[in-house]
């Protein structure tokens, strides 16, 4: 791990905001393992979509900041209390985002669609009962509503919309989430997907999945909706294999969620 | 909240047809300087509002930059330190933003937008 990254501290905590746990980790260490090519990349503007604590948006912006001093990062997030912290954070490793309370991305996806390089989101995933998504207090940190979907499903569209032609999307699911069925709905819209970061718990099993715009699925997608056909079976089988092997694997355990 | 945030922001209350550009309450302005990264400026002028940005700037208090401005204009190194200032040097630390077409305000507090909307405008 970058020695910059691995200091982060928790400089605030409030009750209601999430606490950097094994996904957030996951993450930054996905972040961190693609840095070199996010560097030769050149993003302009980064947006992180439910900041929390602010952990991750402050890795993105201390292990890119040296070799890309003019980057723009916006973080978002539901709750107003983890923006609060997200800026004590932020204040305390000396790098700076533009700070939304909002719902996902809502008050941008007018005027910023095509204009993200790189977004992040550690989104709530944890399987709940609808009733419990998106309301106040900590809660809305994990609850994720049918097999943890309710909100991922809402943040797809607007990553798609948001993100420039060349920009790469990173994304913590669990494998409840259905990743590799989440990696075909990506792929209609003309996304390739990797895994970059596997990781198991005592009861899940983390993927951190990168995701970008791939011309020649765009080609096969434009021709799959004007002849109707289905995502072709061999493109599924592979989705799904890669995901599936994963789900044995273990790897430290861990008594966060 | 810097004034490219300003720019890139909308009112997306249920049934308003274009929320931009937000109208700015100015309770407190700050400053806070930051390194000139004219590459940045370059890239983005092609995506700014202009008139918006004037406007706002000149609510915040900034009245230097031009009425007009076009892509030539970025050769001048006196334009583009203007427009980093305006851009990304200016804060609104407390105030509001405004809905153009409804007047609903959105509160800024500690330099932070809350854009939620409540349930019966979505
Ligand atoms: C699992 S936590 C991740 C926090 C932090 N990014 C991390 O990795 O430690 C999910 C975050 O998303 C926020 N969130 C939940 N629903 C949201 C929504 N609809 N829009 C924006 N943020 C949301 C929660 O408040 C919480 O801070």
């Amino acid at each position: 791990m970058s020695p910059k990254t691995a200091q982060i501290r928790l400089v605030s905590s409030h009750p209601e905001v999430y606490e950097p746990c094994d996904d957030s980790f996951a993450l930054v260490d996905a972040l961190l393992a693609d840095r070199t090519n996010i560097l030769d990349h050149c993003p302009r503007l980064c947006l992180e979509v439910g900041c929390g604590s602010g952990y991750v948006i402050a890795s993105l912006a201390l292990m890119l900041g040296q070799e890309l001093p003019g980057v723009y990062y916006f973080a978002t997030d539901i709750n107003a209390h983890a923006l609060r912290v997200t800026r004590e954070t932020l204040d305390a490793h000396a790098v700076d985002a533009e700070l939304l309370c909002m719902d996902i991305a809502s008050g941008l996806e007018k005027r910023l669609a095509g204009m993200v390089d790189v977004m992040v989101v550690n989104p709530p995933y944890v399987p709940t009962p609808d009733y419990e998504v998106g309301r106040e207090g900590i809660a809305s940190a994990w609850a994720g509503g049918e097999n943890g979907r309710s909100v991922i499903d809402r943040i797809l569209p607007v990553a798609d919309r948001l993100l420039s032609d060349k920009g790469w999307l990173y994304m913590v699911t669990l494998t409840t989430n259905d990743p590799s069925q989440i990696c075909l709905l990506m792929r209609k819209k003309g996304y390739a997907s990797r895994i970059v970061v596997q990781r198991s718990t005592e009861e899940e099993s983390l993927h951190i999945i990168k995701f970008w715009r791939d011309s020649d699925i765009q080609l096969d997608t434009k021709e799959i909706l004007t002849t109707n056909k289905s995502v072709p079976a061999r493109v599924k089988d592979s989705l799904v294999s890669q995901f599936s092997q994963l789900s044995f694997w273990r790897g430290t355990n861990s008594n966060c969620l | 909240m810097r004034l490219f945030t300003h720019n890139m922001l909308s009112s997306n209350i249920k049934g308003v047809a274009n929320g931009f550009p937000l109208r700015i309450e100015v309770d407190q302005v700050v400053e806070k300087q930051v390194d000139f990264h004219p590459d940045f400026l370059r890239n983005m002028f092609p995506k700014l509002e202009w008139k918006a940005l004037v406007d706002a700037a000149r609510t915040m208090g900034y009245t230097e930059l031009p009425e007009e401005a076009d892509s030539s204009m970025l050769e001048s190194e006196e334009f583009l330190r203007k427009l980093h200032h305006a851009l990304l040097e200016l804060h609104l630390e407390e105030g509001a933003l405004v809905c153009p077409e409804t007047g609903r305000k959105f509160p800024v507090n500690k330099g932070i937008p809350n854009m939620l909307l409540h349930e019966d405008e979505v």
